[in-house]
């Protein structure tokens, strides 16, 4: 239990609308992370994962509200902190959390040096600028950035440069937990590579303890995290390693998600896509049973009887569905043929 | 079985799309030499497209493959008619190009139509779905026909890309999701029946579930009623998976082309082979320390 | 369009900003019933009449009257006689006539006057007073007589024949006039102006003239700016170099300045409302032309006009279609904008006298243009200017109200 660096439990989140409607966006989401690992959430855009994110940083403003559940950081529970005290004593030396814009968030009026120094002033006034300057010079350096990048406006780093100095800057209190969601969507290819690589010296080096990491790019979450959670109309519907949820997903809107992958490799030729009809249902009034029931291949009366629990299978694995796991691995080998 | 019965029927499964050989016999629908854009005047001009050379053949999947800013986007605008070419000459069916008038113009628009990246901003919010349809049915010499037989038109196109007209008359296009809207955009060009397609980031803005369907149809549009469609993504993999040949662009120059396996297998163009070598992978291990 | 107007009704900002405007206009609409006849007729020949009700006096003389005994009638009579200057300078004759007053209390009609009854002599000169102040005394004491001594009023005419007087009536202290017996009694809830205008009345159909104004300026704005802003924006190339030069040029000169230029050139006779609106919208199109113009320019590139022109669309259904009612929210809280500035800057020219012509309509502004030639702030006559300036704030207030919620409804940064 010691070596979980983050642990939630039954995190439940809603937006309020302008007409006073709830929306459950996180809906009885648990997940843990250990030491040194790092988790990748997969879904269709509006299945939840970005409120995940948001949520998880414990630091709430409207439309969102916080419902129920717990946060739990290294033992320390942040679930019912006030926003001020996150945005003090959470944000930036517990969790850091970088958007998919965050290389739009630098007012580009400001030196490099000057955002660095904010940073750390915020969570310890008495720093010495020189000896953080002296800090930040050796951090970029290791992170493979170059010291004269603290010397220039934002308006001077290229997309993928600025979005590293941001990850950089975010990391310099040594947070526990980082959560990027889609860092690297906005940007090329290469410089994309250049971000994986610096997240990835980040956990190697010690900076940050523990990785969330949310994209809709499945390659990508493949290469990049130890663990694959996949999130469906606000809820996990499976979660595993990444090697399991690519080659051996369970759920049947996770093999959705999975056979859509496409890369240039001889492989993908032959592979048949998939395609999942329908739409994601209506998070105001969710159906009664599996959510993912309208659009299920595999759909029988059962699964819109009463919500479906989590199962664990093969010791570390879960899934959210109707059917068992034995069934399911026959079907699908028998659609294969 | 009636026309709506098989229209409910949905499909979870296509199979991999089979790669057309014989380009080389085939006629050629369009083509360009030294096709050149260029924005600004003075010192401010920049070349966003510069001396490109390209031949698509009757009933080809092109993929034009290039990152932000590499120009594709402005390449197919000038494809399309949209905007002025600066320089070169674009012939369509073997005939030099002109589309100096309106006149003309919208002759040449019944020979080429898009489908665009962002289906949220590619449909006017003010207009209900039957006036996109109906517009398409009016262009190709439609406005005569009796009533009836514009509803089943439109039936049929919305059966071919698996949408229930019955269900979307007296809707707006925003009362659909990315996916439905994108199809609905594949059923305008299956009313029009161009001779070629030119589809600019068709699935980059859905989700991957839905991206399969679209992929689909493409390619049903190509083999079914012959249509040559110009595939422009960023994304190598799809460009692999759906097309029979490539071009690489990169800052307003193709870089290499070819056919699909030539060109990703076994690429020659170091742009190319860094751009394969970027992209993250499953089959073989991402090597990360080349950056 | 539905869900549009519901969610700009769900605005409390816009609901607040139409309910003042719709209670304005609703006003203008019913009073005029209830109070019909011309708004410029000279009632009365005095000028800034106070505000209040008036009785006839000639008409309550000859009304049917009925008697009451009421007992501090007289106390009350004497109350709005005296003034409090005026026992203040009762007590200071006392005073200065060496009567001891420590006992006195001011606000005790009754032993002041009863004192004054006792002391009071006119023939007492007292040493120092100026003839003036005597005078002052002897009229004070005169009136306080025929107040308090005679029980009743003959009412007298003159015989023209005979030069005879003749005794019509006598009026009792204790009669009483029912209001409703009156004739005439004219009801001026705001007085009247320097003309003897009514003001309230005369305010109402400043109102609707003020509101008409801005209505016409800001239509012939509103209309001017989108036709321009749209063809420079959509058509560019020269035609965008042409329309912006016009614009640029327009944009450097001071619109009011411009603005008191034309009115000062047009012949007075030629000034009416009308012509002032036209030249008030004429003057201030410029920004609604620049704005227009950068947003059709973002609109043109975008996809659904590329593929309205892909379906083979002329240049005026594509403008009509696809451009228009995407700015339309715009355009509608530009016009909002544009009919409070266009009350505000007629109220400016009025008050420079530079407004409509002066005989055939009110406005606003020349409402305070009639009040500050005849001086009403100086003269204490508040009725003249104040409601003036109230109703110019609560319409431009309620317009920019109106204006800031539907920005926060077609403006989703905006929202909260």
């Amino acid at each position: 239990m010691s070596n979980k660096v983050l642990e939630v439990r039954g995190l439940t989140t809603k937006y309020v609308t302008r007409f006073r409607e709830n929306i459950y966006a996180v809906d009885n989401v648990s997940l843990s992370i250990e030491e040194g690992k790092s988790l990748g959430i997969a879904g269709e855009s509006g299945c939840g994962k970005s409120t995940l994110a948001l949520s998880l940083m414990g630091y709430y403003f409207a439309p969102l509200h916080y419902t129920s559940g717990e946060i739990i950081i290294d033992g320390k529970n942040i679930s019912g902190m006030k926003p001020d005290e996150v945005r003090k004593n959470v944000l930036g030396n517990e969790i850091a959390y970088i958007p998919q814009a965050a290389m739009n968030a630098l007012n580009p009026t400001r030196r490099i040096r000057r955002f660095v120094e904010d940073v750390i002033l915020a969570h310890d006034p008495k720093a010495n600028k020189k000896q953080i300057s002296e800090m930040a010079e050796a951090r970029f350096a290791e992170l493979g950035l170059p010291a004269s990048v603290l010397d220039r406006h934002p308006v001077e780093l290229s997309g993928g440069m600025k979005q590293r100095t941001v990850i950089a800057i975010s990391t310099i209190l040594k947070p526990k937990v980082l959560i990027a969601d889609e860092p690297s969507s906005a940007l090329d290819v290469t410089s994309q590579k250049m971000v994986i690589k610096m997240l990835r010296d980040l956990m190697e080096k010690g900076y940050i303890r523990a990785m969330i990491f949310i994209t809709h790019e499945l390659p990508l979450l493949y290469n990049v995290t130890d663990d694959i959670m996949v999130m469906y109309a606000g809820q996990i519907v499976e979660q595993g390693t990444a090697k399991q949820m690519v080659f051996d997903p369970i759920h049947p809107y996770s093999r959705g998600l999975m056979r859509s992958i496409i890369v240039p490799e001889e492989g993908t030729r032959g592979h048949k896509l998939a395609a999942i009809p329908g739409t994601p249902p209506n998070l105001k009034n969710p159906p009664q049973g599996c959510r993912f029931a309208d659009r299920c291949q595999y759909v029988v009366p059962q699964c819109r009887v009463s919500a479906i629990p989590m199962i664990t299978f093969d010791n570390t694995r879960e899934y959210r569905c109707g059917h068992a796991v034995q069934h399911l691995r026959e079907v699908y080998s028998h659609d294969d043929a | 079985m009636t026309m709506h019965d098989a229209c409910a029927v949905d499909q979870h499964l296509t199979l991999a799309p089979k790669r057309i050989g014989d380009l080389e016999n085939r006629p050629l629908c369009l083509s360009g030499k030294g096709v050149t854009k260029v924005f600004g005047t003075g010192a401010k001009q920049t070349v966003a497209v510069d001396h490109v050379d390209f031949a698509f053949h009757e009933g080809e999947l092109v993929s034009i493959v290039g990152e932000s800013g590499s120009g594709k986007t402005t390449l197919a605008k000038m494809l399309l008619g949209l905007i002025s070419v600066t320089q070169g000459e674009i012939c369509f069916q073997g005939k030099p190009r002109d589309i100096s008038t309106s006149r003309k113009k919208r002759e040449y628009w019944k020979g080429i139509q898009a489908i665009f990246q962002d289906p949220f901003s590619a449909f006017n919010v003010f207009n209900k779905i039957d006036t996109v349809l109906l517009d398409c049915i009016h262009m190709t010499g439609g406005r005569g026909l009796p009533h009836a037989k514009k509803v089943e038109m439109m039936e049929e196109a919305c059966c071919f890309v698996n949408l229930k007209y019955a269900e979307l008359t007296n809707k707006y296009p925003f009362e659909l999701s990315g996916g439905q809207m994108q199809r609905l955009m594949i059923a305008r060009v299956f009313l029009l029946k161009p001779r070629i397609l030119v589809a600019d980031e068709p699935t980059s803005m859905i989700d991957a579930c839905s991206r399969a369907t679209i992929l689909d149809m493409l390619l049903q549009l190509r083999d079914e009623i012959g249509m040559t469609i110009l595939f422009i993504t960023h994304d190598i993999g799809l460009a692999y998976y759906i097309s029979d040949s490539v071009y690489i662009m990169e800052h307003g120059k193709i870089v290499e082309q070819g056919t699909a396996d030539e060109v990703i297998l076994t690429p020659k163009a170091p742009y190319t082979k860094r751009l394969i070598s970027d992209v993250p992978k499953i089959y073989e291990p991402w090597d990360l320390t080349t950056v | 369009m539905k869900n549009t107007i519901r969610q700009v009704f769900h605005s409390p900002k816009f609901v607040v900003g139409f309910c003042i405007f719709m209670a304005i206009l609703l006003t203008m609409l019913v009073y005029p019933f209830i109070n019909p006849g011309d708004p410029l007729k000279m009632i009365g020949l005095g000028t800034f009449a106070e505000p209040g009700t008036y009785v006839s006096m000639y008409d309550s003389v000859g009304a049917p009257f009925s008697t009451f005994k009421i007992p501090d009638a007289d106390v009350k009579r004497l109350d709005k006689l005296l003034t409090q200057e005026d026992r203040a300078k009762m007590r200071e004759w006392l005073e200065l006539a060496q009567v001891d007053v420590s006992e006195l209390d001011v606000g005790d009609m009754d032993s002041l006057l009863a004192m004054w009854k006792q002391h009071y002599d006119p023939e007492i000169r007292i040493p120092g007073m100026i003839k003036a102040v005597r005078n002052y005394y002897i009229r004070l004491n005169n009136s306080i007589l025929s107040a308090s001594v005679s029980d009743t009023l003959k009412v007298t005419d003159t015989d023209e024949a005979t030069g005879e007087t003749i005794e019509k009536t006598k009026i009792s202290k204790t009669d009483y006039v029912n209001v409703d017996d009156v004739a005439n009694v004219i009801s001026l809830p705001l007085g009247t102006d320097n003309f003897g205008r009514d003001t309230l009345k005369q305010l109402v159909a400043a109102c609707g003239v003020s509101i008409s104004i801005g209505l016409i300026a800001g239509a012939v704005a509103t209309a001017l700016g989108l036709l321009l802003g749209l063809l420079a924006g959509y058509l560019g190339g020269w035609v965008d170099d042409f329309i912006m030069f016009f614009t640029n040029i327009f944009t450097v000169i001071p619109s009011f300045v411009l603005l008191i230029l034309i009115n000062y050139s047009i012949n007075q006779d030629q000034r009416g409302a009308g012509t002032v609106a036209l030249v008030i919208g004429l003057t201030s199109w410029v920004w609604t032309t620049r704005s227009v113009r950068s947003q059709v320019i973002s609109l043109r590139n975008r996809d659904h006009v590329n593929l309205s022109r892909l379906s083979g669309h002329s240049l005026p259904r594509i403008i009509l279609t696809d451009i228009l009612p995407y700015i339309a929210s715009y355009v509608m809280m530009a016009f909002i904008l544009q009919v409070s500035s266009g009350i505000l800057a007629e109220a400016q020219l009025s008050l420079l006298g530079l407004g409509p012509k002066t005989t055939e309509v009110p406005t606003l502004g020349l409402m305070m243009n009639w009040a500050m030639l005849y001086s009403a702030h100086l003269n204490g006559s508040w009725w003249a200017y104040f409601p003036v300036i109230l109703v110019i704030a609560l319409i431009s207030f309620s317009l920019n109200l109106m204006n800031t919620g539907l920005d926060q409804v077609f403006n989703p940064t905006l929202r909260e």
